[in-house]
This record gives C-alpha cells, structure tokens and sequence, in this order.
C-alpha cells in the first residue's frame, strides 16, 4: 500500500531575474513521511520550501499541495501546511499566548476551539513556562519553538520545516529534534538542514538538492550505495615519508592518497582488506608503523560527493 | 472574517508597542493646546460668526496634525513586516492579499478614530457655555475622517514598496505635501494648468468639509483617491510576490 503524496513537485523552476535559483527539480512526500531536505546555502533549498508554503509561485512547472493546485487553490494549500521559515521571525512585542492567539485567527481556527489549539501547541513545544512573557525577551531557542509553534497552530497534515535548528546550542537542537520525532506518523514533514546528523537521525529519506538540482534521493544507505561503497584508512608512519608513499602509491586498486605530516588517508574501492595490505606494505619498506584505523565513510561525505558532482553537472 | 483578524493582530501591535500612545498623546496635546489658543483669540478679538470662524480654524489645525501623524502611523504596516520577515510567514496563512490590505486599512482608520475622537471633548465643553450648530461640525469630522482615510490610503502603499520604515514615512510625507502644495503657487502655474491640477489637491477638497458643507464630489474625491492608492497596494504586493521579493 502506498500512501498518497502531499506535496508533489513536477519540473518546477523558479527564477530571480536572471539567477535561476531551481532548475527544474522533481519529487514528492508521501503522507506521513519525514524528509531531509539537504544541500548546501544557497543550493535552492528555501527557494522550494518557499514554493511549496504558497509565498511566491514557481516560474514554470507543476506544483500540488495536498491534491491541490496553489495557482488555483491557493487557500486550501496554505491550510494545509504549516511552514516554519528559517530564522524563525516573530513579533517582539506580543506575548507567547497572546501570539498564538492570534496565528490561531489568523489560520481560521473557530473561535470556539482557538484557546484548546493555543494550549496544545504550547504544551507541544514546551512553551507553557514561557506564556505569558514577551517574544523579542525570549532566548534563541524558545524563539525557534515559538516559530514551530505557529507552525503547528492549527494541525496543518503537512510541515514544512527550514532548518529549524540553524544557530541552536546543541542541547536546543536536540529538543527540537525530539519534537520533529514527536510528529513522526501524524504529519507529513519537509525538513531541511545543512547538517547531516540531523537528517540521518531524523528521515527515513533524504533528498539531496544542489545548484538548484536534485542529485540525490533514497534513504541514506541507498546514496551510499549510489555514490559507490568506498573504504578509507588512516596511517601514521615513522621514518622516511617518500619511502611510505612510494610504497602505499603501489598497493593494488591504485588508492587513492592524501599526506600530511606522516598521516597517509588511503582511500580505494571497498573491496580487498585494505588495511591489511597498507599494513604490510609499510612494515616491508623497513619503516614503523604507528597507527593504523580504518574509517567508515559517513552521509557527510555521500552528501559531498553529490553535490560536488551536482555542481560540477550545472 | 479574516479581515477582522489581521485587523486585531494589527491593532494588538498598536497598542502593545509604544507608538499608539506616543502619536495620541502627542496629537491630543497639540490639538489640546491649538483649541486652547483658537479659543482665547476668538474670545479675545473674534468677529461675529464665532462659533464657525473657531471651528474652521481648529480643522485646519487638526488637518496640519494629521499631516504629520498618519505617515508615522502607516510607515510600519508593511515595511516592518517585511524587515522582520514575517509577512513572509502571513503569506503561508490562509489569507487573500485583499484581506491583508483591508485589515491593515481597517486596523489603522481605527486608531486614528481613537486619535481623533477624543477631540470631540471641545465642542461638547463649549456646549456647556455657548449654543453650538452641531450639523456643521459633523460635516467637519467627517471630512477629517475621510482625510484620514486618504492618507493611510497613500502611506499604506507607499510602506507596501519597501522595507524600510524611514523611507516609507518620508515617502508619504512627500507625496501628501505635493498633493497639499500642488495648487499654491498661482503666479508660476498658468491658469490653465491650475484648473486642471485643482481637483486634485487633497486639501482643497477639505475646505467645504472646514466650513461644515458636505459636497458629494469631495466625498467621493476622497474615497476615490483611498481606493486607487488602496489598488496600487495591491499591484505592489503582487507583482513583488511575483518576483520573489518579499
């Protein structure tokens, strides 16, 4: 069984005069799923979130929102999605609630069910303590929850999330990824990031997204398997730095090499025991070996890769 | 329904940061102390129409305030939003532009009703003291309101264009004097182009308000020139919104 998709994206590009921010990217998010939208700044990441919370319209190409077309429908896309827009602007004057109260309104939630909507997105994110003080007193990261907050006002089925976390000490960031894990099942969540340990930790998909591309998508084990399984090992040799190259340059599969200060990272094809043959052939050149670790390759460097090959491509 | 809620929101703002009170304050101790010597002069050396000659007087006393008070009210509405960035945030909301506009519209006319009405202590202490014609002087607030109106109208726009909160307030300082001045200076306009130029001056259009006449042109006049600027917010938001600007 597959779920239905609640944003959809079909062709779409989006262009700033002559600056062509999306290049026409295709994807979709099923109900239900939480997405890692990841690329570099400046790779197109908000330009999309932004086409996909109904701010502007994309220059061609098909957009849906829940089913809905934004040109046609702009309303009942908006009320489905609940959009937190990257660093999270807010009102300094009003209060928490009072905030709230009004996002509530403003969402068209009946008058009837606005204080029961208010208390549980403040219960949501943690904010009852904070209620009744100003926004512009609050800390950064109460700020960034009151942002996810009015995200979450008004049960939107979908999330849009942009980097939610960006400029939070890590035990903020922490929160807020337990709270995104929190909707996990209930809402349909888009959410984009920079940092790969967040991604990896949250989505059961990644979207890779780069110079206004897709150059990725699949869960984190199928991009590694797409970039090609690779092995990377570190040594640390004593003795003459020629006599090491030389003799780790000729070990089988042609490695690939990189030195600095008697640390040789030797990197080749995942197949054959690279540690042990780099290993040997430094003991057999007569020189001491120090240390020797093999690495994993992590999704940092599967998210390297694409992009370098994304950009490369546009 | 949605256009009473960014009212309030808008109104919550007024009245949460200090500029409501702050303008009120200072227009009600102007216009305060305006009646106050508008009063002594008219019982001190005044002719025989009185009441009237007082009453023109302080409208266009109260006019030269609003002058300098709407663009301070307006100069936020959109520019601030867009500093701050949260009208990027009210555009993901289920709310049609219109509805952004009217709200903003609606919520500033209210606090210039709240500025304004107060003044209408003076005829009403005077009342106690001498017989006032009370038709007149509705006639008068009603072109001050409608004045208002104009106004927000045009600073409404004009903060629409930008994100800066001084430039849309000294935007519409500039255009509402232009529209004050542009028949003042009949020597170096020709006759001709004064004729064609007089139906617009906004000010001109107050002077029959001022003497407590209604006349139907100038009330349409004013409603005509909120609406036209009222579209041309519009057109600004959507062709901004277009582009990808916020």
């Amino acid at each position: 069984m597959t779920a239905r998709p609640m944003l959809e994206l079909q062709d779409v590009t989006k262009r700033f005069g002559t600056v062509e921010a999306v290049a026409g990217i295709t994807f979709s998010v099923r109900e239900g799923e939480i997405v890692g939208f990841l690329g570099p700044n400046g790779a197109g990441k908000t330009t999309t979130m932004r086409i996909l919370a109904g701010i502007f319209p994309p220059t061609s190409g098909e957009v849906r929102v829940a089913g809905h077309d934004p040109l046609r429908e702009p309303l009942a896309c908006r009320r489905a999605v609940g959009y937190f827009p990257e660093y999270a602007p807010f009102y300094p004057e009003l209060s928490v609630a009072g905030y709230l109260r009004l996002v509530a309104r403003l969402k068209r939630v009946p008058p009837g069910s606005r204080g029961g909507a208010v208390a549980r997105v403040l219960a949501d994110c943690g904010l009852e303590s904070v209620a009744r003080r100003r926004v512009g007193t609050l800390s950064k990261g109460y700020r960034q929850r009151v942002g996810l907050a009015q995200a979450l006002c008004g049960d939107p089925p979908i999330l849009i999330l942009d980097e939610p976390t960006i400029g939070l000490d890590p035990a903020q960031v922490v929160e807020i990824r337990e709270l995104v894990r929190g909707l996990r099942g209930t809402r349909t969540v888009l959410f984009s990031s920079h940092i790969l340990s967040e991604v990896e930790a949250l989505c059961e998909r990644v979207i890779v997204i780069a110079g206004g591309r897709i150059v990725g998508e699949g869960t984190p084990a199928e991009l590694a398997a797409r970039v090609g399984r690779r092995q990377r090992v570190v040594l640390r040799v004593h003795g003459a730095a020629d006599a090491a190259r030389a003799a780790l340059a000729a070990l089988p599969g042609t490695p690939r090499l990189e030195e600095s200060h008697g640390t040789f990272v030797l990197e080749a094809a995942s197949d054959g025991d690279l540690a042990r043959l780099a290993g040997e052939a430094v003991q057999q050149a007569g020189l001491g070996l120090i240390e020797l670790r093999q690495e994993p390759l992590d999704l940092e460097e599967v998210f390297l890769h694409l992009v370098r090959r994304g950009e490369q491509a546009s | 329904m949605s256009v009473l809620a960014i009212a309030a929101k808008e109104l919550a703002l007024y009245f949460t940061s200090l500029v409501f009170y702050a303008l009120a304050a200072v227009f009600l101790a102007l216009s305060g102390y305006l009646f106050y010597t508008n009063l002594d002069f008219y019982v001190r050396f005044g002719g025989m129409n009185l009441v009237l000659g007082l009453w023109q007087y302080q409208f266009y006393d109260m006019r030269q305030l609003l002058l300098v008070l709407v663009p301070l009210l307006t100069m936020r509405l959109f520019a601030e939003e867009r500093r701050l960035g949260t009208l990027e945030l009210l555009w993901t909301y289920p709310l049609r532009d219109v509805e952004i506009i009217a709200g903003k519209f609606l919520a500033c006319f209210v606090v210039l009703l709240a500025i304004i009405l107060p003044t209408f202590a003076y005829p009403l202490l005077l009342s106690r003291y001498q017989e006032i014609a009370w038709g007149p002087l509705c006639a008068g607030y009603l072109g001050l309101l409608l004045l208002a109106a104009a106004f927000s109208a045009c600073g409404l726009f004009l903060s629409a264009l930008t994100d800066s909160q001084l430039v849309a307030g000294a935007s519409t300082y500039g255009l509402l004097l232009f529209f004050w001045i542009i028949t003042w200076n009949e020597a170096a306009v020709s006759e001709r182009a004064l004729t064609v130029l007089r139906p617009f001056s906004l000010f001109d259009r107050f002077q029959v308000f001022m003497r407590g006449g209604i006349d139907t042109r100038d009330v349409i006049y004013l409603l005509l020139f909120a609406w036209v600027f009222l579209a041309f917010t519009f057109l600004a938001l959507d062709s901004r919104r277009w582009r990808g600007l916020r």
